[in-house]
């Protein structure tokens, strides 16, 4: 389980529990928060669950796989240290307190 | 306002539709009538990942159970709508139940083909890929070292094929047209993935039909139109799906390969609507139905923001993927009427596809190359054609394609 904190273009922050096993993803689908669409359902073929990494929290993820930055390399304004796309973000126990941004828009 | 909407069909495009209504601020009464007994959930994992067993089943969920409710969304399931009623404004439910609308949206999706009866297509241990129900009633049957016959070489029976061979069953795929794939890719993609099958061990046998399956009390196997004989334990059939329109066509709506819908997704009569699998839509010219997860989610946002007044036409640029063993196939575009390929080769083993009518971009395969998919997505959504020569030459650095 790891309490994460998902924050809209706009600005509204949404603190949930999201539990081990599941993705950063599915969090938010879970708990109905807008600004990750994740139209593939997280079989890393869309690149709408795409979200900006609070700069703390950029060293402390596992990294990329080629498949994951390809894809976000053409995601609506990636930014290259801090874009990931959430369905390949394994949620455990050391996420906790992870920090995430959503984009304008996800294309 | 607050016109009811009934939105029949609970898979990905009804949970589309509703979701996008109440996005879109409508707060009249909703409601959502699906068949099946569960919340709308996802499809592609079931060819894929549920049926390899690397995904569990609340997952598969397209939202959480509590979101009907939270959102105010009348949800049913285990619910048939029997009976379109268009001048009355009602459907009837199996069961007698009845519902009043003032808009009505269809999203029944699709049923898959069935091998006919007589020659053996309702034998038990013969099973179809459409709903959970289906893959769990075959998933007893994907044990090591089980014979499986895969009747059909589309991307369902493909998808079955791999799983079943990265579970270490003996899988023998038949394919009655020439090739794998034909309806839908051109040769260079089904000889790709005609290797990519045998490479992993499964015999795959191309121009090859089916006479009948053999069994009295369960399917045994297979004569096939050689008179060849195959021996199965179980048999999947992956012979395509046909638009879930009977309730339409009986409410008396036109019907063109699907219940036949304009660019805003009404049929001819107001205030009724369709979207997804079961939709036939303008397209370049012509009128295309798509079978995808793309076409189900955006053709109903679409729908949805219409019934509320927009006015949007819609005019995709289609997207699909499929997951076989370590290869992922995307694809950007439709190639309906492409004259020619451009192969290109890209790094560590990817390659695309690329098909063109004369010089004009149609539609990108891409296998295990991400970048050749989203720049082809990227250049068909600008409506733009780099030369083919241009795309063919290992020298053009594609992202600069998108650029000026």
């Amino acid at each position: 389980m790891a309490k994460i904190t998902y924050i809209e273009w706009g600005g509204t922050e949404h603190v949930v529990d999201v539990p081990n096993g599941l993705t950063v993803m599915e969090g938010a689908r879970d708990n109905g928060i807008p600004g990750i669409e994740a139209d593939c359902g997280g079989a890393c073929a869309c690149s709408t669950c795409h979200v900006y990494v609070d700069p703390a929290w950029v060293d402390k993820l596992p990294e990329k796989d080629p498949m994951e930055e390809d894809m976000l390399d053409f995601a609506y304004e990636p930014d290259p240290q801090r874009s990931r796309l959430t369905c390949q973000l394994k949620v455990t126990d050391a996420l906790e307190g992870l920090v995430v941004q959503m984009p304008e828009k996800q294309i | 306002m607050a016109e009811h909407i009934v939105v029949i069909g609970g898979g990905q495009a009804g949970a589309a539709l509703v979701a996008r209504l109440r996005g879109q601020g409508h707060d009249g009464p909703v409601t959502l009538v699906g068949e099946e007994p569960v919340p709308p959930y996802q499809r592609p994992p079931l060819s894929k990942k549920y049926l390899l067993g690397e995904m569990a089943l609340e997952r598969l969920f397209l939202r959480p159970e509590s979101y009907y409710a939270e959102h105010d969304i009348r949800l049913l399931t285990g619910t048939r709508a029997e009976a379109v009623d268009t001048a009355a404004g009602t459907v009837a439910l199996a069961g007698g139940g009845r519902l009043d609308y003032d808009q009505l949206a269809l999203t029944t999706g699709s049923v898959p083909r069935r091998l006919p009866e007589a020659i053996g297509g309702a034998l038990p241990g013969v099973h179809v890929v459409r709903s959970l129900a289906d893959v769990d009633a075959m998933a007893p049957d994907f044990v090591a070292g089980a014979r499986v016959l895969v009747v059909g070489g589309g991307y369902i029976g493909l998808e079955a094929a791999a799983v079943a061979a990265q579970k270490g069953l003996d899988v023998t795929l038949v394919e009655a047209a020439p090739r794998i794939l034909a309806r839908v890719a051109a040769p260079e993609t089904s000889a790709w993935f005609a290797d990519l099958h045998r490479r992993h061990g499964v015999d795959v046998r191309e121009g090859t039909g089916l006479s009948h399956l053999t069994g009295e009390d369960r399917v045994t196997g297979a004569v096939l139109e050689d008179g060849t004989e195959i021996s199965a334990d179980f048999v999947i059939t992956g012979i395509g799906i046909a638009p879930a329109a009977a309730l339409a066509e009986a409410a008396g709506l036109a019907i063109d390969n699907g219940i036949a819908v304009d660019a805003q997704g009404r049929t001819l009569v107001p205030g009724v609507w369709a979207a997804g699998d079961c939709a036939s839509f303008p397209f370049r010219g012509g009128r295309v139905r798509l079978e995808s997860v793309q076409n189900a989610i955006d053709q109903s946002e679409y729908v949805a923001d219409n019934m509320l007044g927009a006015g949007r036409a819609y005019d995709p640029v289609p997207w699909f993927w499929s997951d076989q063993y370590d290869v992922k196939l995307q694809i950007a575009g439709l190639n309906q009427g492409y004259e020619r390929v451009v192969v290109r080769e890209g790094a560590g083993g990817a390659v695309s596809h690329w098909y063109y009518a004369g010089e004009t971009l149609l539609a990108v395969d891409a296998m295990n190359d991400p970048r050749a998919y989203m720049i082809g997505k990227r250049l068909l959504e600008a409506g733009r054609s780099p030369a083919p020569a241009t795309i063919e030459s290992p020298r053009t650095d594609l992202k600069a394609l998108l650029k000026g």
